[in-house]
């Protein structure tokens, strides 16, 4: 251990204001990690020069698996020796972020005999992240955390460890068990996530209803949003309650209905459920007298991204609305053919929604044996480039 | 590798959540009928059955050593039976079922220093990336945007005072790893020069697979020396990084020329508008740490500006979509640049097709 403490004049400077400090966090891990020392040297020269200082890649791993670590090396290797490797370990959560202080203290224990003590709760794709070994330490650790119950998450060209909003654990408005999806799809692929076999990654989102806790319209190739097919819950005392209590309910909640399917008189409120779109806005505002119908399920979208490579997509609509019950086996079905036509088709690095703009909805529905339905799209094409199939149409 | 005599575990998944499930939540799970907001960071939800479990949520710093993990499991043990959750924004929740512990619960987080709110309409914590922290590609540090932008927006979080819900998010380059472009407000770290080819390249990199990771083909190969290489068509390169990403040898960090550019008006949630991409605000801000000054008046900006003139319940996305852009760009005093102008796929489908303009 050195015994002299980082000069870190920059970071200093963030260990001052209320926001709780990340640098505080540095310093102590440093306490009793030479790496997470080393990692604030480190810092410290990048704030300096406002560069960054790390390498990608590496085929560093565990044995027998693919993913689940992301390799690191220092370009300032011989100035921080102690972070001239320093490999990310990608923990699989537990849906919905559950945890007892055992489970937290247990992973503690791990991580401080083998890694720099740091650690993201969570990484942007839901992971407990271990920021920060050397090689030989990646083997003991997945061993380590495999006793206690834990096991690697996804990286690179693979199924992406899924997660999940909080759910029926907690959440009125959970349409499906989204909790339960998710653990049981992460436990039906565990060699998708764990021996990359796609074109590129493929991340899974579950989000219990359409307020989308999880970003899973942003975030997922799939995209597992809870809704719901009859009528909105009403409970027309608990909605005199909250007129009496103050609230506005022609204007707040009425007059904000993206559809105008609400009508209220000033004693009774009036949906018009055909021409509700489950947008979430009235239960939202009055969670004690609406709630989303009994008849409960969720939509499946396809092809959610960040920009890289050909610009970021939100998921559009492929199946408008699976029952609760039989969402686990439709997205496995789905799921199936889905990687197939991508296994087949797509090109390296090309995540599914690229794949789909690139040829086509229609080719690619065609390719999975989805009918074309109007809930896909946003309105018919407005182009008369049309591509007649002939022979199919039965054209001479 | 040496022999063991233990069989590997492998493929074992996630522990279930079941078993670190409050007795209380696992009761009544699937089971709530309602909430009510008790304060800035207090939820209490009611279930059918009458029982009642009360959350508190603190910020973090998301970055976090396993010291303070073990203050978090110590305190879960002191308040909450040992249970514990983290959100998908990187905030600390205790489940109770006791309300007598909120207060001395609150009061400790404050006093260790982890603020308690970003509920409801307050901010809540920055969603973000590694930045220079972890990251190979990032064109700024993440974690210290976050620190220093919180710290000038604590009350937002602590208070639930804004018209609506207001998400930041900070990426620290394209890759966008977090709801960057779906963010009310989102910092997005950008470079604005080509890579830079270094002799390494034949040596360390896959010439077709570098090749085919341009998405605007401005990647061309060439013979370098006698050897298999690649040049830059420099006026096709949108610095996105991807050729960095697959390539060692092409780096992209430029301490002069790397920075920020800040967007707006995106979300995630269904309520009332749909899903939108957030949208370019500023092109650029210089990279200036340890507290970016220009980033953080920029977003304090956007959100007293939001907060003064949005209506309730709605997003900034969707307050801008009912005043028009112009007028956005009026309050909030940024310049209207050609870069504010789309010209990659599908641009046509931004430009204004109507006569709709306001006066």
């Amino acid at each position: 251990m050195p015994d002299h403490k980082p000069k870190t004049e920059l970071l200093d400077e963030l260990e001052k204001g209320p926001w709780p400090s990340f640098v505080k966090e540095i310093k102590s891990a440093g306490q009793t990690s030479a790496s997470a020392q080393d990692l604030l040297r480190q810092l410290e020269l990048s704030y300096q020069e406002k560069k960054g200082h790390w390498k990608h890649g590496g085929l560093v791993g565990v044995l027998g698996y693919g993913g689940g670590v992301i390799g690191r090396y220092s370009d300032v290797g011989e100035q921080f020796p102690n972070v001239a490797h320093f490999h990310t370990i990608r923990v699989n959560q537990p849906a919905g972020w559950f945890y007892t202080s055992d489970a937290i203290r247990t992973l503690c224990d791990i991580w401080e005999r083998h890694g720099s003590g740091l650690t993201n709760m969570h990484g942007s794709t839901g992971d407990i992240i271990l920021l920060g070994t050397r090689t030989p330490e990646l083997e003991p650790t997945f061993q380590e955390l495999a006793q206690a119950g834990f096991d690697l998450g996804g990286s690179g060209s693979s199924f992406r460890t899924p997660s999940c909003c909080v759910g029926m654990a907690r959440c009125e408005w959970a349409c499906y068990d989204a909790m339960r999806l998710c653990y049981d799809l992460t436990m039906a692929y565990q060699d998708e996530m764990h021996r990359p076999p796609f074109p590129y990654k493929f991340k899974l989102k579950c989000a219990a209803c359409p307020n989308d806790c999880v970003a899973a319209i942003a975030r997922s190739d799939l995209s597992i949003i809870g809704t719901w097919k009859d009528e909105i819950q009403v409970d027309e005392s608990a909605v005199t309650e909250y007129a009496s209590a103050g609230l506005n309910i022609q204007k707040d909640v009425c007059d904000l209905c993206p559809t105008k399917c609400m009508a209220w008189d000033g004693h009774k409120l009036g949906i018009e459920n055909h021409e509700c779109v489950r947008c979430m806005h009235c239960i939202n505002v009055m969670p004690k007298a609406l709630r989303p119908g009994k008849g409960r399920g969720a939509v499946l979208m396809i092809g959610g991204k960040a920009p890289i490579m050909q610009g970021a997509l939100l998921s559009s609509v492929l199946v408008p609305f699976v029952a609760a019950d039989e969402l686990l086996d439709t997205v496995k079905e789905l799921l199936r053919r889905i990687w197939d036509f991508w296994d087949e088709y797509g090109n390296n690095r090309e995540r599914v929604g690229e794949l789909i703009q690139r040829v086509g909805l229609p080719a690619f529905l065609d390719g999975i044996g989805l009918d074309p339905i109007p809930e896909m799209v946003s309105a018919p094409r407005d182009n008369p480039y049309i591509f007649y199939q002939a022979a199919k149409d039965g054209a001479k | 590798m040496s022999a063991t005599t233990e069989p590997r575990i492998t493929d074992i998944g996630p522990p279930h959540y079941e078993k670190y499930l409050h007795p209380l939540i696992k009761k009544n799970y699937g089971q709530w009928k309602y909430h009510e907001n008790l304060a800035p960071g207090v939820y209490c939800h009611v279930a059918e059955s009458g029982d009642r479990i009360y959350t508190v949520r603190a910020g973090t710093p998301r970055l976090l050593s396993v010291q303070t993990l073990r203050i978090f499991a110590d305190l879960a043990d002191k308040y909450s039976g040992g249970y514990l959750r983290f959100t998908s924004r990187n905030n600390l929740e205790f489940l109770l079922d006791d309300p007598v512990r909120i207060e001395p619960l609150k009061q400790e987080l404050i006093a260790l220093g982890y603020p308690v709110g970003g509920t409801n309409n307050a901010i809540s914590n920055i969603v973000h990336t590694q930045g220079w922290i972890h990251c190979h590609s990032s064109a700024t540090d993440a974690s210290g945007l976050v620190k220093c932008t919180m710290d000038a927006l604590y009350e937002r979080f602590t208070h639930e005072d804004l018209p609506a819900k207001l998400r930041i998010a900070v990426a620290c380059c394209l890759n966008m790893c977090g709801a960057v472009h779906c963010s009310d407000i989102a910092i997005l770290g950008v470079h604005r020069l080509p890579p830079k080819i270094q002799p390494t390249l034949p040596r360390v990199c896959e010439v077709p697979t570098l090749i085919a990771a341009c998405p605007t083909g401005a990647i061309r190969p060439a013979v370098v020396d006698g050897k298999h290489s690649v040049t830059v068509v420099e006026q096709q390169c949108m610095y996105c990084g991807n050729c960095y990403t697959v390539c060692s040898a092409m780096p992209m960090n430029d301490a002069d020329n790397d920075g920020l550019s800040i967007w707006v008006g995106g979300k995630v949630s269904n309520a009332r508008s749909a899903p939108t991409f957030s949208k370019l605000a500023i092109p650029f801000l210089p990279n200036n740490p340890p507290r970016w000054p220009e980033v953080v008046e920029a977003i304090v900006k956007i959100v007293d500006v939001y907060a003064k003139h949005a209506r309730k319940y709605e997003r900034v996305g969707e307050w801008i979509e009912r005043i028009g852009w112009p007028r956005f760009f009026q309050l909030t005093g940024f310049e209207f640049t050609r870069y504010h102008i789309d010209d990659f796929k599908h641009a046509a489908l931004t430009y204004a097709r109507s006569a709709h303009v306001r006066y």
